[in-house]
């Protein structure tokens, strides 16, 4: 085998299909032929030819997040036509509140699904990582609440790095690592559970209030407010600034118009979640308002593994070992290293996930689904936009996709549909947007 | 591919691989004395398989040199050698005159020395700079200095005349081969390589995108980069080819400048190990078949 010359035999395969193609490409490379699949952001000159090379990206299979926030909005719209509490503050806090798990579930998934891997594990990663963090908090002198988020975190972090130190040694396909590890951790939920919280029926309370607030506090409206023209403030700045230094650089930067317009749908989208959460939505005299906390964590969480993935050298090569493992080796890239970062991040995001489930459930309890929350997880994941083949898809997306989710499930109880409804429309949209997915690649392919 | 029984071979072939540095020496008086990269008795067995036999070869700088034979020759378990995939079972390699061992493909590089595979080794999903810079990210403050990386592929395929392509922030995977290629080459080049060898740079493309990837070839050499190129095609291979290195069954049976080689006498030396229209050529082809016969 050694000797042998690879690819010999196939010299003369590019024949004349390749030649048109190239020499057409050659020519008149304007005509955008070439850059179906590439950022519309540092191509184009102008709004329009944004608009034209983001829609055609779209036919190609990169769709980017719109699609999936259209799909949001037909979801919305429906739900909101059959049951006019849908868009009520009370119900949209509530619809936040109950997504929040999901959408950080799929934020851990994105991490695992770049590298063309998957984890069926985060599930129970995520309620043994909640079940440590209260049994650190449990007794009559418990520490700090983030000493036992730290604790918990670490262990889902170092449950999943243990997963993918034996899928990078051995060699095993990790459907396989990750399935004993999810069958493995519902074990270890039950007993640790029996351990930290004997004769409790199979519960672990939460006492830690501020851990209870993610799910259950709001900020005041004034620092709603605050938090939000911060937040949008911060972005179009870094936004602007990339863009006045590429110019200043002569590279090329998106049309200001994008710019300004993207900027203007991040304020939108702010002041329409801050408007609807200050509404009060209490019952009867009590008032209750405010963006509830766990906006935030997820917001926080959003940005900080965003610049991870898009702005340090982890997060490229993480891209390029799901694009082309053997091309990233090639490069010196440590795969072994960065696959079990991947996971060690995969698991300490589901770990947070945890967290904000059992901050809902003020408790974690052994009927806790894992099964079903990952493939939640990864439907939120592949909705938004992510590829299960790698190297495609973003950590927004996956928040939208969550979003999705989230909005089914609390639509359909609000219609006062149950779990079987419920998971019939899951895997509607599920498979309607890998199918969609999967035609604008083979369209793109085949053109 | 398999020397089995010819033990003897080797003494003889290894007495005539004295010559090839007095070659080079005597081709090109422009150049230093010694080649860039130098191989003395190279061999490489895959246990009882001898896959390379005692290969000197002479790789100057400024040319370039290549290197053609039959499928299981060697070829490719030669440029394995020098790129440090594997490691050869025997012989030295020089660099600069001073010898090195390349135990690995980042020994490889940290020399100079970068390969372009046949399969080019590019993600699809990232861009042009992206996949130009990968391992080799500039920093600023921990976070990738995307306006230095793209500055520096773009300034490197400005080198290197690519202009076909429409924004180097496309993503490889809508490229054409020809383009894709010339990404390939230049991630090699702007890692200062000092020889650049290429596995079957032309095979599958048409017939414009081969013309840009063999002026790119030519113009990496009057750029004074060492150029290896491994290929089938004899047209292509007497277009840009300084020197010619004919391997035949694990071993190097002929080198020398092109211009004393012509194709039929390529095709017979890569076919038989020798070549009878090719008496004239003292340095090169009747010292291969001298080995041959032992």
């Amino acid at each position: 085998m050694a000797p042998a010359d690879r690819g010999d035999m196939d010299t003369e395969t590019g024949g004349p299909v390749a030649l048109v193609s190239d020499a057409e490409r050659m020519e008149g490379a304007a005509d955008g032929a070439a850059v179906t699949t590439s950022a519309p952001d540092l191509i184009a000159d102008s709004l329009g030819e944004y608009i034209r090379i983001w829609f055609r990206r779209v036919r190609s299979g990169e769709s980017g997040v719109l699609p999936v926030v259209l799909g949001l909005i037909v979801i919305v719209i429906y739900f909101q036509i059959r049951s006019h509490l849908f868009l009520s503050a009370g119900n949209l806090v509530n619809l936040i509140t109950q997504a929040a798990f999901i959408v950080t579930f799929g934020m851990a998934e994105v991490f695992v699904l770049l590298l063309g891997e998957i984890d069926l594990s985060v599930g129970y990663n995520a309620a043994l990582g909640a079940v440590v963090t209260l049994w650190i908090l449990s007794g009559a002198h418990p520490p700090p609440w983030w000493v036992g988020v730290i604790g918990g975190l670490a262990f889902c972090a170092a449950y999943a790095g243990l997963e993918g130190l034996i899928i990078t040694w051995l060699r095993l396909p990790s459907f396989v690592v990750t399935l004993a590890g999810y069958l493995g951790g519902f074990g270890l939920l039950l007993a640790f559970i029996d351990m930290a919280a004997p004769n409790s029926g199979g519960t672990i309370r939460m006492t830690s209030s501020v851990l209870n607030a993610i799910e259950g506090g709001s900020m005041s409206p004034a620092a709603s407010w605050i938090v939000m023209i911060a937040a949008v403030a911060v972005a179009g700045l870094f936004m602007a600034l990339r863009d006045i230094n590429r110019r200043r650089h002569k590279l090329a930067a998106p049309p200001i118009t994008v710019t300004v317009l993207k900027i203007a749908a991040m304020a939108v989208a702010g002041v329409v979640v801050v408007l609807i959460s200050n509404t009060n939505r209490g019952v009867g005299f009590s008032v209750v308002e405010g963006v509830p906390w766990v906006v935030l964590v997820i917001l926080g969480l959003l940005v900080v593994w965003t610049i991870l993935l898009n702005r340090t050298r982890f997060g490229r090569y993480v891209y390029a070992i799901g694009g082309n493992a053997e091309a990233a080796r090639r490069a010196g890239v440590n795969l072994s290293r960065i696959r079990i970062a991947a996971f060690m991040l995969c698991g300490l995001t589901a770990g947070v996930s945890g967290i904000i489930y059992s901050s809902n459930l003020s408790g974690m309890s052994s009927n806790f689904q894992g099964g079903q929350y990952v493939l939640y997880a990864v439907a939120a994941a592949v909705i938004g936009g992510v590829s299960l083949f790698g190297g495609r898809g973003r950590m927004l997306g996956a928040v939208l996709g969550g979003l999705v989710v989230g909005v089914i499930y609390n639509g359909l109880q609000l219609l006062g549909l149950g779990a079987a409804a419920q998971n019939i429309w899951t895997a509607g949209v599920l498979l309607g947007a890998v199918t969609v997915d999967a035609l604008a690649r083979r369209s793109s392919a085949t053109s | 591919m398999v020397n089995l029984g010819k033990p003897d071979d080797a003494p003889p072939a290894n007495a005539g691989g004295a010559p090839p540095g007095e070659v080079s020496t005597q081709q090109e008086p422009a150049d230093p004395s010694v080649a860039l990269l130098e191989l003395r008795g190279i061999g490489k067995s895959f246990g009882p398989v001898h896959a390379l036999t005692n290969v000197d070869l002479d790789i100057p700088a400024g040319q370039v040199t290549a290197l053609v034979g039959d499928n299981g020759a060697g070829k490719t378990t030669l440029i394995k050698c020098i790129a440090g995939i594997w490691e050869p079972s025997g012989g030295q390699i020089r660099w600069d005159g001073h010898p090195v061992h390349i135990r690995s493909p980042k020994d490889a590089t940290a020399l100079g020395i970068a390969t372009v595979y046949q399969d080019l080794a590019l993600c699809d999903n990232l861009d042009i700079v992206q996949n130009m810079m990968l391992g080799h990210e500039p920093l600023k403050f921990g976070i990738m200095d995307e306006i230095s990386m793209e500055r520096t592929a773009k300034q490197t395929l400005k080198d290197l005349a690519v202009t076909t392509v429409r924004s180097v922030r496309q993503t490889v995977g809508s490229l054409s081969g020809g383009q894709r290629q010339s990404v390939a080459v230049a991630k090699a080049v702007m890692l200062e390589a000092r020889l650049v060898i290429m596995d079957e740079p032309t095979a599958a493309l048409g017939v414009s995108q081969t013309e840009l990837v063999l002026s790119l070839i030519t113009r990496l050499a009057s750029r004074g980069h060492a150029v290896v190129v491994i290929s089938h095609n004899l047209n292509d291979v007497f277009r840009v080819a300084d020197r010619i290195a004919v391997l035949y069954l694990g071993q190097l049976v002929a080198q020398g400048p092109a211009t004393e080689f012509d194709p039929q006498s390529v095709v017979e030396i890569m076919t038989t190990g020798t070549s009878s229209r090719h008496n004239g050529n003292q340095t090169a082809a009747s010292r291969g078949t001298n080995a041959l016969e032992g």
